[in-house]
């Protein structure tokens, strides 16, 4: 109980970082929404979906999934700052859960995600996304996201505790993040690659991702079947498997080198 | 009663290349003040960080309040505070906000959180930036306030790590008034300080470490006189120099020495406030007025220069500075 008590203090402080600096509250979903403008005007028109509704309904599922993925950025840097200042030292020497700073800061790191994914559902639907699968299945696509996201935040942690520097931090979370969401199904066919990238493509978490996601939200091009590959064919099953997986390994580590970090 | 015994200390980093501790033993009594003296990389954090549970040691014992910190990390947590080198507050979040988070983080509950936040403000003068984001203070409020968060519950034993590094000599005084004042109040506190004089004025114990050992133990009296009695020190008119020379030199048993351009006349005593009354009654009937006199004890500078050989680092790096 007052482990959970502990969690939701920290988690509360998130949000109460949240109101006093509105500013990354701004930030991290402006940037998101200017994908969805960019990716929707200026590629929209050159690439032909076949698809009822055009480019912007493939476009969505892959924004959506691009944005919860640098949670892993958001989670490593935040940790990263807590740590430079000593706030880390003050957590630890508190009688309180030694794993509660950690999972506070992955989970409202996930409620900021939702606040991120609700403006970027107005704004695609105001550009003209139209999820056609009913309310049921666009919730659980959403449940779907938060979870990848809530899944990259522990790999956010490791990453976090393990860095040298702050700024470090959001290098190396970008370098990793990056490519993975571009080397995907996410913003234009994987046909188009070369054959070594397109098995990359096609197993990559961040595909999987997308195609659950397009799925849920009712298409039924996936930008990307070609090998006809089990992560294709599943994405759905195959996403779960990736984020049990990456919980597995990643959850254990994080609150391993958060206990040792000073050593 | 000792509330904190360390035994032993031994803790390498880098896989055993840099040693922090090597053996080091410590004790503070219940109710004192215990000041943790050295130079930079003396191995003065290390320890700190394994008596508040945040770091294991390689090998040796440690106990807080009668606890072992290796075994029984969970309740030294419940009975220390820690104030370290950085102020550990979140700088966005207000001064009262980081009290009353922290208070209900120790399970106070959140009204109880709220009153205990005020109180410590008020106590600590910051009841005016309270509900300024921590950014906006001075590096004396921010180390201020650190010290208010580490108070949220009485500690049975507070922990302050170099609680004056980097301040200006303004917030300097302003953090000993503050810890003078908790040292009143009776609370059990081992300090670490690179500064001689701080050490002094806030400890009624020292310890002297260097390269990971203690090297030294005692009040800062009984360092001193390990280093070398007081001197009798004399300033005079011109004219009386001759004279005043003759008297302090027969009180001391030794040659008085001269400071011409002072006109300073200065001898080593060994029966410090006797010799000096007998001074000043030779001096009186001889009718020669004082202009000043006193017993002059070594300071602590000259105490870790005879203790380890070398100076105090901080004291190099202030002299590079003037440079």
């Amino acid at each position: 109980m007052r482990a959970l008590n502990d969690i939701y203090i920290i988690t509360r402080r998130q949000l109460l970082l949240l109101s006093r600096v509105p500013e990354v509250l701004i930030f991290s979903t402006i940037q998101p929404v200017m994908f969805v403008l960019l990716f929707r005007y200026v590629f929209g028109g050159s690439i032909d979906t076949g698809q009822p509704g055009g480019y912007v309904q493939l476009l969505m599922p892959g924004i959506f999934v691009q944005t919860v993925a640098f949670t892993l950025a958001g989670t490593a840097s935040g940790l990263a700052e807590d740590m430079k200042k000593g706030l880390i030292d003050r957590f630890r020497s508190l009688p309180i859960s030694q794993s509660a700073l950690v999972i506070g800061r992955t989970l409202g790191d996930s409620l900021l995600n939702i606040v991120v994914l609700a403006v970027m559902g107005i704004a695609g639907y105001l550009v003209g996304w139209r999820p056609s699968s009913g309310i049921g299945n666009v919730a659980l696509g959403f449940l779907f996201l938060l979870f990848f996201g809530y899944a990259l935040s522990w790999v956010g942690v490791l990453v976090g505790l393990s860095a040298s520097d702050a700024r470090v931090v959001q290098n190396v979370s970008f370098i990793v993040t990056f490519p993975l969401t571009f080397l995907s199904n996410a913003f234009a066919p994987t046909t188009g690659m070369p054959r070594a990238l397109q098995y990359f493509a096609e197993w990559n978490p961040v595909s999987t991702m997308v195609a659950a996601c397009r799925e849920l939200f009712g298409l039924e091009n996936q930008f990307g079947a070609t090998a006809g590959s089990f992560p294709s064919e599943h994405p759905l099953v195959t996403s779960l498997f990736y984020m049990v997986v990456i919980m597995v390994i990643f959850i254990p580590l994080s609150l391993r080198k958060y206990r040792n970090y000073a050593e | 009663m000792k509330s904190v015994i360390a035994e032993n200390l031994v803790k390498t980093y880098d896989k055993g290349k840099v040693c922090a501790l090597d053996g080091l033993n410590l004790d503070v009594e219940e109710g004192t003040v215990l000041s943790v003296l050295g130079p930079n990389g003396a191995g003065k954090t290390t320890v700190v960080r394994i008596l508040t549970t945040l770091l294991r040691a390689d090998s040796g014992n440690a106990q807080v309040a009668g606890i072992d910190v290796v075994n029984n990390p969970e309740k030294v947590r419940e009975v220390i505070g820690l104030s370290g080198q950085y102020a550990a507050v979140d700088e966005i979040l207000t001064g009262y906000d980081n009290l009353v988070m922290f208070g209900e983080l120790y399970h106070l509950g959140k009204k109880q959180a709220v009153v205990r936040a005020n109180e410590l403000l008020e106590r600590f003068s910051l009841t005016e930036a309270a509900k300024r984001p921590i950014k906006t203070y001075s590096g004396g409020m921010r180390r201020r306030l650190d010290l208010a968060a580490s108070l949220i519950v009485k500690p049975k034993v507070l922990f302050l790590d170099e609680p004056t590094t980097g301040l200006d000599p303004r917030g300097r005084q302003e953090m000993w008034g503050v810890i003078q004042e908790l040292v009143k109040g009776g609370v059990t506190l081992l300090l670490t300080t690179q500064y001689l004089e701080e050490a002094d004025q806030l400890a009624d114990d020292i310890a002297v470490i260097d390269t990971g050992k203690v090297i030294a133990r005692g009040t800062s009296d009984a360092l001193k006189k390990q280093v070398g009695g007081e001197r009798l020190e004399v300033v005079v008119e011109q004219q009386h120099i001759a004279k005043t020379m003759e008297i302090v030199s027969a009180v001391s048993g030794h040659t008085a020495g001269l400071d011409e351009g002072l006109r300073l006349i200065t001898a080593p005593v060994s029966t410090g406030s006797v010799a000096l009354f007998e001074v000043l009654k030779s001096l009186d009937s001889a009718g020669i007025h004082a202009l000043d006199v006193g017993l002059k004890r070594p300071s602590l500078d000259d105490v870790f220069l005879a203790l380890t050989g070398h100076v105090a680092e901080v004291k190099v790096e202030e002299k590079e500075v003037k440079k």
